[in-house]
């Protein structure tokens, strides 16, 4: 099936982390637990569905010359509406990510597929597009959260593992060292 | 296809595309008002109790105070139960942390002994400055039931008694400079003169409502 090959290709195959390597801002900087990275992932698959089906209805009818600010004008919306729906109804975890929502209008995973995926195919198409993209993203934020919280605080999901962890881990270094080993290890996968 | 890049097109365009977010985002705003009020409300209740036990059932009267140091006022929340104060809790900051400001509720019992802690808002390391939370440790039950005027709040390598968390001095010095910045106010604040306070009283009487202070929160994130 089409559709199927359009959801699957952003987990694994184009995985926009791992193997495109866009948007890596927050993904470096949310990840510091598996949760944040989770919940970020979720974030942004909401924007990135909602956006690629708008923009896939009225891509015809926009003009090509203003065609980026007006793409942009709809991610804005999407990110606002989960910036506020999440502050009333999950104001925890809004907390550690209040910053990284109102950034994901500037994620370049939202714009990139709107550009080249949805302003060039239909409303389902982009759809799963859009949400294989955006699990792929969350999956990918997720084992990178995993592997820093395991590594640099003993944890996961809040469960103690180990006394004491590698600190560098948890701190900006060390999310550069695992998205680097992460995608030298899903480059010899694919292979 | 697109449509043609005609001035009146773009406009338009551009009009209409703006136009409907801004109505939908209206309406999400109206909706989402009241829960994004409630969660505030629901943390800053729950936080107050935390520090002072038995607040959620006793009348709460809020006020700032302004303290010696620092550039913005503390919010005091006086816990007040059959006309007896049973503790105030106090909002308390300092800016020399780790990641930036760190804010901290503070209940002490009318003779100033700390009842209660903990981290309200804080940007510190995963790991290590957050130990500074309940949620992550026990670090800051340290201070409980200890009175400042003889429990000397200082790190020990600053001659003082209170042990930092490891890996994390400046999480740790901040979390004692906001608890002294607290102390102090509420020790000048209780102390100076009882004319000031039922003054103060009387101008909170009307809003016995909780609230939270959207002026205080200001420039915190």
């Amino acid at each position: 099936m089409n559709q199927w090959k359009n959801f699957t290709k952003g987990l694994i195959r184009e995985n926009p982390i791992l193997v495109l390597i866009l948007g890596t801002c927050p993904t470096l900087a949310t990840t510091s637990s598996a949760i944040n990275g989770i919940s970020m992932g979720l974030a942004t698959t909401f924007v990135l569905v909602g956006s690629n089906v708008v923009i896939s209805l009225i891509a015809n009818m926009i003009p090509s010359k203003v065609r980026i600010p007006a793409y942009i004008v709809v991610i804005a919306s999407f990110v606002t509406i989960i910036d506020l729906v999440m502050q009333a109804y999950v104001p925890a975890i809004y907390e550690t990510l209040g910053l990284f929502i109102p950034l994901i209008v500037v994620n370049c995973i939202v714009l990139g597929r709107a550009e080249a995926f949805a302003s060039k195919n239909t409303v389902v198409s982009s759809f799963f597009d859009g949400l294989g993209m955006g699990l792929g993203f969350a999956l990918a934020l997720g084992i990178l959260g995993a592997i820093r919280e395991i590594l640099g605080a003993g944890q996961i999901f809040g469960f103690e593992l180990m006394n004491q962890g590698a600190l560098v881990f948890v701190l900006a270094p060390g999310a550069f060292i695992a998205l680097g080993y992460l995608i030298a290890l899903v480059n010899k996968i694919k292979k | 296809m697109a449509k043609k890049d005609s001035f009146v097109n773009m406009v338009v365009t551009l009009f209409v595309i703006t136009a409907i977010p801004a109505v939908l985002l209206g309406f999400v705003y109206k909706f989402t008002k009241e829960p994004i009020e409630q969660a505030k409300k629901l943390k800053l209740s729950n936080s107050i109790n935390l520090v002072v036990p038995g607040a959620s059932t006793a009348e709460i009267k809020e006020f700032n105070v302004m303290p010696e140091t620092g550039k913005d006022s503390l919010t005091f929340f006086e816990v007040v139960s059959n006309n007896e104060i049973i503790g105030t809790a106090v909002q308390t900051y300092s800016d020399n942390a780790f990641g930036g400001r760190i804010v901290v509720m503070v209940g002490f019992k009318p003779d100033g002994t700390i009842i209660d802690n903990d981290v309200l808002e804080h940007s510190e390391t995963p790991g290590l400055g957050d130990k500074a939370s309940k949620s992550k440790s026990n670090w800051n039950s340290q201070f409980n039931d200890k009175n400042p005027k003889v429990f000397n709040i200082n790190l020990k390598k600053d001659g003082g008694e209170v042990d930092a968390i490891t890996a994390a001095t400046i999480s740790s010095l901040a979390y004692v400079d906001a608890l002294q910045r607290a102390y102090e106010a509420f020790i000048k604040y209780y102390n100076s003169s009882d004319i000031e306070e039922s003054k103060v009283i009387e101008e909170i009487d009307e809003q016995t409502e909780l609230e939270t202070n959207e002026t205080e929160k200001g420039g915190v994130e």
